[in-house]
C-alpha cells in the first residue's frame, strides 16, 4: 500500500467551458441515479394533465376543450415540479464536504452550481416533451405553424432556466436541503395563481389583481397564444421581461451566497 | 528555501466568539507538521483559512510563499485539502470519482482513467471501483477521501482530522501512506486529537488550546516538557482518584510506589499508561499559569 510507486501526474490549468463541462457530467449522472425523483418528475405533470383534462375538465369547461386551455399551464406546473429538485440537489452539495474540496481547486467552483441548473433544463424539456405528447393524446389540438412551435419552446426553456436558477439561489441560501424543500414549495403555488386552470376574470377582484401581475400568467398566455392561436399582446414582452429579471436577480443572489458561504456548513 | 507555510499574528472571530488568538508558525517543506489539539480549539478554522476558504481577521499566513488572501489562485495550484468529513461524491462510484476529480485537474480523459486505476489499486479500492460510494465503509470512504486528493500531485497536503473515526488497522495503513507521501517530499499538514497520532507521523508537533499555541516542537520536546507514562491510583470502586506523571525510569517508578504503599488507603490498585492529550494539556496549561503568575 506504499503510494510512493505512484507516478506524479501533473496537472494542467483547466478551462472554464471544460469545467462546466465535467460538471454537467456529474449531475446527469446525479439525475439519471435518482429514479424516484426522474419518475415524479415526468409521472406527476401526466397525473395532472389527465386529472384536469378528465375530472375537472368537464366541470370547468362543458364545452370539452378544456385541454386546449389547459396544456399550456400544466407545462409550467411540470417546469416548477421539475426543476423544485435542483434545491434539494445544491443544498445536498453545500452541506457536504465535497464543496470545500471543490473551492479549493484552481477551477470555478461556481460551475458546481451551473452543472445541477444544466441536468434540470435537460430533465425538464424531456418531461415537458413528454407531458405535450400525453396532451396530444387526449385531445389537445394545437393550431400553431414552426415558428411558432419554436417561439413556444424558447418561452418554455427560458421559463424553465429561470425558474431552476430560483430553486438554485434557494438551495444555496437554505441551510439543509430539508429547508430548501420547505422554502421551494412556496415557488410551486403561483402557477395556481394564475391563469394556468381558469381564466384570471372568474376570480375575485383583489385576486385577479395579484394573477395578472405576477410573473406566470404572461409566460402562460405567451405559450398559449403561441400554441393555440389565443391573443397575445403585450403579454410576450412581459413574459420575456421577468423571466429574464428574475434569472439575473436570482443568479446574482446565488453567487453572492455562494461566495459568502465558503467555509461554512 | 522558502517554508511551505508560514503564520504570524492569525486572527479570526465568528461574531463574538474568538476562535484563533494570535497564530505564529512556520512548517518547513517536506516536513509532516500535526496540530494537536481537542474539539474545539480552532484546529479547522486555521486549515479553513490554509486553504483558502476563509480569510483571517488579522495577521497573515503564506502557503508555498502565496498570501492566503491575495495570492489565493496561487494557494490553490498548491495544495490539496482533505476535510474532516469525507469530500466524496456518493452518488456517483469510486472510479467516477477518481476519474472526475482528474478531470477537474487538467488530465485528459485517458490519463484521468489510468490515474484513477492506479489509484484504486494501491487504496485496496478494485473491487469496489465500480460500486457507488453511498455502499462504502468508513475506512474505505477515507482512503477513497485520501486517493482523490493525490490524482494530480500537489507539494502540500492538508489532512484535518484523517483518522476520527476509523479502525486500528485502517488507521494503521493510512498512517504507512501518509509517511510515504512525506518520503516522496510532500508536506503534509494534519490535524489531531490523538497524541500517538502526532507522535507516530509528525515532525514537529503544535499543540493549540483556546485559539493559541500552547507548545511548539519535536515529539521528544514535548514529552520532555510533560514527562513519561503516568501511574493511575484507582480505588475500590475502580475510579481513578489520582494521576501523576513520571519520567518513566524504572528506578523513579519503583520510588514512587514504595513512598503510595505507606499513604494511600488499603484496596487501592495502581496501573501504569501512556500519556494522553488530556495530561499534554493539563502539563502545558499549568506551565503556562506558572509563566503568567511569575
Amino acid at each position: 500500500m506504499n503510494p510512493s510507486s505512484l507516478t506524479p501526474a501533473s496537472g494542467r490549468p483547466v478551462s472554464f467551458a471544460a469545467t462546466g463541462a465535467v460538471f454537467i457530467g456529474r449531475s446527469l449522472r446525479h439525475s439519471l441515479r435518482n429514479t424516484e425523483a426522474l419518475l415524479m418528475a415526468i409521472l406527476l405533470p401526466v397525473m395532472l394533465m389527465l386529472l384536469f383534462t378528465y375530472v375537472f375538465g368537464g366541470a370547468l369547461d362543458p364545452t370539452g376543450h378544456y385541454v386546449n386551455y389547459v396544456v399550456p399551464g400544466i407545462i409550467l406546473l411540470c417546469a416548477g415540479f421539475g426543476s423544485s429538485s435542483t434545491a434539494v440537489d445544491v443544498a445536498t452539495d453545500m452541506t457536504n464536504g465535497i464543496i470545500d474540496r471543490f473551492r479549493t481547486m484552481p477551477i470555478a467552483s461556481m460551475n458546481v452550481i451551473t452543472g445541477h441548473v444544466a441536468a434540470s433544463l435537460a430533465r425538464n424539456l424531456l418531461a415537458t416533451a413528454i407531458v405535450l405528447g400525453v396532451g396530444l393524446l387526449v385531445g389537445f389540438e394545437p393550431a400553431a405553424g414552426f415558428l411558432e412551435w419554436l417561439g413556444a419552446a424558447g418561452v418554455i426553456t427560458l421559463f424553465i432556466l429561470t425558474f431552476t436558477w430560483l430553486f438554485a439561489a434557494i438551495g444555496l441560501v437554505a441551510g439543509t436541503p430539508a429547508a430548501a424543500s420547505g422554502y421551494g414549495f412556496a415557488l410551486l403555488f403561483l402557477p395556481y395563481l394564475s391563469s394556468a386552470f381558469v381564466r384570471t376574470d372568474t376570480m375575485p377582484s383583489w385576486l385577479q389583481r395579484v394573477a395578472e401581475n405576477q410573473p406566470i400568467t404572461p409566460v402562460i398566455e405567451t405559450i398559449r397564444g403561441l400554441l393555440t392561436g389565443t391573443p397575445i399582446g403585450d403579454q410576450a414582452w412581459l413574459a420575456v421581461g421577468w423571466c429574464l429579471l428574475l434569472l439575473v436577480a436570482a443568479i446574482t443572489w446565488g453567487s453572492w451566497s455562494f461566495r459568502r458561504k465558503a467555509g461554512r456548513r | 528555501m522558502i517554508p511551505a507555510i508560514e503564520i504570524r499574528g492569525l486572527r479570526k472571530s465568528f461574531g463574538s466568539q474568538t476562535v484563533l488568538r494570535g497564530i505564529d508558525l512556520t512548517v518547513p517543506a517536506g516536513t509532516i507538521f500535526a496540530l494537536l489539539g481537542p474539539n474545539g480549539a480552532g484546529k479547522t478554522t486555521l486549515i479553513h483559512i490554509l486553504s483558502t476558504l476563509v480569510a483571517p481577521d488579522a495577521g497573515f499566513a503564506r502557503v508555498a510563499g502565496h498570501d492566503v488572501v491575495s495570492g489565493r489562485d496561487g494557494v490553490k495550484r498548491s495544495i490539496s485539502l482533505t476535510g474532516q468529513f469525507a469530500a466524496v461524491d456518493e452518488v456517483l462510484t469510486g472510479e467516477e470519482n477518481l476519474r472526475m476529480m482528474g478531470r477537474l485537474s487538467g488530465l485528459t480523459a485517458a490519463e484521468a482513467r489510468s490515474r484513477a486505476a492506479e489509484l484504486l489499486q494501491r487504496f485496496g479500492l478494485t473491487e469496489a471501483a465500480r460500486k457507488r460510494v453511498k455502499t462504502y465503509s468508513g475506512g474505505m470512504r477515507r482512503r477513497l477521501d485520501l486517493a482523490v486528493s493525490l490524482v494530480v500531485r500537489k507539494p502540500i497536503l492538508f489532512l484535518d482530522e484523517p483518522t476520527t473515526g476509523m479502525d486500528a488497522a485502517s488507521r494503521r495503513t493510512l498512517w504507512d501512506m501518509i509517511l510515504g507521501l512525506a518520503e516522496e517530499g510532500v508536506t503534509v499538514f494534519l490535524t489531531t486529537q490523538y497524541l500517538e497520532e502526532a507522535d507516530q507521523l509528525a515532525d514537529r508537533i503544535a499543540v493549540i488550546a483556546g485559539g493559541t499555541i500552547a507548545a511548539e516542537g519535536t515529539a521528544e520536546e514535548l514529552k520532555a516538557r510533560i514527562g513519561e507514562d503516568v501511574l493511575e491510583l484507582r480505588d475500590e470502586k475502580d475510579k481513578v482518584f489520582r494521576e501523576i506523571p513520571t519520567g518513566g525510569s524504572i528506578a523513579e517508578i519503583r520510588q514512587r510506589l514504595d513512598e503510595l504503599a505507606r499513604t494511600v488507603p488499603a484496596g487501592t490498585r495502581v496501573n501504569l499508561r501512556r500519556p494522553t492529550l488530556d495530561d499534554v494539556f493539563m502539563a502545558l496549561t499549568a506551565t503556562h499559569k506558572e509563566e503568567s503568575a511569575s
